[in-house]
């Protein structure tokens, strides 16, 4: 079995790995997202079977990174004013990010854990439905239909972001 | 700068995306491709990112690059036990080696790392003669049985500024007439300079082979014997 020596992985992977840990975890903790996936990583590394796909590996760790920096986020306490700016709507209003964000990946990272998820790395890291069902361990269909309803959500909560031409001038 | 992801009119902006202007061409305000306009805010996301600080793998690697005698690839373990220092002239020979290492020793593999520290110095204090010895645990598990055998014996019997022939050093290890065996075991070093091959040359006195070129190999004689005069007031060898 012959695995790369690990420092390729970090040369060749780092920017992907820190980008999707930002767009799920958002700025604070992201680094901390991203230093917990590798660290995982390296741990586990010796143990693959095989060198075919190590990027997605790596995202998958990753998203489960992310996914745990959210839970413990969303155990911990919220202040009583805070909790009342969270929006509300089907799947939106993560107890996890009280604040709302103004940008489209706020409001991504109020998705539920399988949609963002899949829209990080769709649109961060590239990934087809087929790569991306191998991360959530679902099929290509369902990967799809994640990513469509995910769309749909934010379409439908945020409409000044989803026209991004929408300028003062042109506010009635 | 991510037009994209501008916050919107009556929020305060984010730390993370200042505003930037819009290029793009009008279009209502939910748009009529629906979730298009959406994707179009999702594509581009370029947040700034630092590359991660990563624990101890089980081999860490440095090349030197700014040494005298050429470019080196020096790896060791996390306690410093070195398992290599080879001349390494590009990438592909750098590649070559650390691959080697990833499947002989282990595949956690990384770059920098405490553990180099003390062999750089060391490597450094003896090209600038201010050391003759080094005083480094090594592993020699790159370097074959033979190849071990050889290197061995030859950091027994050739000290500093002093030489052999590889007729002669075959002898010693009861290879009479392996000369040519002990030349390529030589060249095979994994721990070049720090297991002195260097030392040995034709009976002639010719340089004839060098992992790290003849040059390297004629300044590291250079350098030991210019130490070898002044310790003994000038007198040849």
């Amino acid at each position: 079995m012959k695995l790369p020596p690990f420092q390729y992985l970090v040369d060749e992977h780092w920017r992907d790995v820190a980008r999707v840990a930002h767009a799920l975890a958002g700025p604070v903790d992201a680094e901390d997202v991203a230093q917990q996936a590798w660290t995982q990583a390296l741990r586990a590394y010796p143990r693959l079977r095989g060198a075919h796909n190590l990027r997605g590996w790596l995202l998958t760790i990753t998203t489960r990174c992310a996914m745990d920096a959210h839970r413990s986020r969303a155990r911990r306490a919220i202040p009583v004013g805070e909790a009342l700016d969270v929006p509300e709507g089907p799947g939106l209003g993560d107890p996890g990010e009280a604040l709302p964000d103004g940008t489209v990946w706020g409001a991504v990272r109020r998705l539920p854990a399988r949609q963002r998820t899949a829209v990080a790395l769709r649109y961060v890291a590239d990934l087809d439905h087929a790569q991306i069902a191998r991360c959530l361990d679902t099929t290509p269909a369902a990967s799809r239909r994640l990513v469509s309803d995910a769309l749909t959500a934010l379409r439908d909560h945020l409409p000044a972001t989803g026209t991004p031409e929408a300028t003062p001038e042109e506010e009635q | 700068m991510n037009p994209d992801d501008r916050p919107a009119a009556d929020q305060p902006p984010t730390s993370d995306q200042p505003p930037a202007a819009d290029h793009r061409e009008t279009a209502s305000r939910r748009g009529t491709g629906g979730t298009h306009a959406v994707e179009r805010a999702l594509h581009g996301y370029d947040p700034p990112v630092r590359p991660p600080v990563l624990p101890s793998g089980d081999v860490a690697y440095v090349v030197a690059d700014d040494l005298p005698v050429g470019r080196m690839l020096l790896a060791a373990r996390p306690d410093g036990e070195v398992l290599l220092s080879a001349f390494v002239p590009d990438s592909g020979r750098e590649g070559a080696l650390l691959e080697r290492i990833a499947r002989q020793v282990s595949p956690r593999v990384l770059r920098g790392g405490h553990g180099l520290d003390r062999v750089r110095r060391q490597l450094d204090d003896y090209l600038a003669g201010r050391r003759r010895d080094f005083e480094l645990t090594v592993d020699p598990v790159l370097a074959s049985p033979f190849q071990r055998e050889v290197l061995t014996r030859l950091v027994a019997q050739v000290g500093y500024g002093a030489t052999t022939s590889y007729g002669r050093l075959a002898a010693t290890i009861g290879r009479p007439h392996g000369a040519r065996a002990v030349g390529a075991a030589l060249g095979a070093n994994p721990l070049c300079i720090i297991l002195p091959c260097h030392r040995v040359v034709a009976s002639s006195g010719a340089l004839t082979g060098y992992a790290g070129g003849i040059a390297a190999k004629q300044l590291l004689l250079d350098l030991e014997r210019h130490d070898g005069l002044e310790r003994h007031g000038g007198r040849t060898r």
